[in-house]
């Protein structure tokens, strides 16, 4: 009977997630999931779990390898690409690992300094808010991160951009 | 989240606008286009006092348009709209990434959900 009325869809209660750049050095991400804190909590710290969804299907990326240790001082490393010749790894160590409320992870891939990730795990009512905090090391790390994102897209326009004058040229040379 | 990102874009328009209706405004836009300017050369390219100038830069600050900057006694003037729209396209995709990495771990919650029942009940038995 209890179980009929827990998974009852609340529409109130959709799923959300936001993104707030906190300060110049801080971004915020929020979203609240149906379930109790140590099963959340769980999904983030058995890399067999966190496999699973860290690398979603629709970014056209495929996680090739996932390590993570999960424990004070224990390492990390996540590598990702579309084959094992082009791939680009994340990785780092945990700094704090409070089961089921609280972890906190260093991002050391980062050419500007290291990034501290700090995610917490707050339940309400068998629900459980999640709020991922990063710390950038400096203003112009978090720039560079954003105007990096922005670079890659230029350069993929760019490479369209010659490809079009390649064909273009090519098609007046052949009539 | 977004509501307010809405608000907040619909709040720069007005101001954008605002900031726009003004010829010497638009010459200063023009001319930061080219090059990074002080408030001082601005003022002394538009024939205007300090103050003026301050007072137009400050509009065009408030809309977003205009970014300024103090380094030492200079305060340096930029165009400030292309970030603040390459930010917020960013942003937006950033935060697409967590959420289909959410709808993901979803599904993994729902999995251990119902696997602690079974269990639960199994220990029950």
């Amino acid at each position: 009977m209890d179980a009929r009325r827990e998974s009852e869809p609340s529409p109130m209660n959709m799923p959300r997630t936001t993104v707030e750049r906190k300060s110049e050095r801080e971004l915020v991400v929020t979203r609240t999931f149906d379930g109790p804190a140590r099963i959340v909590f769980e999904a983030w710290t058995r890399p067999e779990l966190l496999e699973r969804w860290w690398a979603p299907k629709s970014t056209g990326v495929s996680l090739l390898s996932c390590e993570a240790d999960v424990r004070v001082g224990g390492t990390y490393r996540f590598v990702f690409g579309h084959d094992a010749s082009k791939t680009m790894a994340f990785f780092g160590k945990y700094l704090e690992v409070t089961p089921h409320s609280r972890l906190v992870w260093t991002n050391e891939e980062g050419e500007g300094g290291v990034a501290v990730t700090t995610v917490t795990f707050e339940e309400k009512g068998g629900k459980t808010l999640l709020v991922l905090h990063e710390l950038h090391p400096s203003k112009e790390a978090l720039d560079a991160v954003i105007a990096g994102m922005e670079g890659g897209m230029s350069e993929t326009f760019e490479q369209l951009d010659e490809l079009l004058v390649t064909l273009g040229a090519s098609r007046t040379w052949a009539s | 989240m977004l509501n307010r990102m809405v608000q907040y874009a619909r709040g720069r328009l007005d101001a954008s606008f605002a900031a726009l209706s003004d010829a010497t405004r638009r010459g200063v836009l023009e001319q930061l286009g080219r090059e990074d300017a002080s408030i001082t050369d601005l003022a002394e390219k538009f024939h205007m006092t300090l103050t003026g100038m301050k007072k137009h830069v400050g509009v065009l600050e408030q809309a977003g348009l205009v970014i300024t900057e103090k380094v030492g006694r200079v305060r340096t003037c930029k165009l400030g709209l292309r970030r603040l729209a390459e930010e917020t396209a960013w942003m937006e995709r950033y935060r697409q990434l967590w959420a289909s990495r959410f709808d993901e771990l979803d599904e993994v919650v729902e999995e251990l959900k119902r696997k602690e029942k079974v269990d639960g009940r199994k220990k029950r038995e």
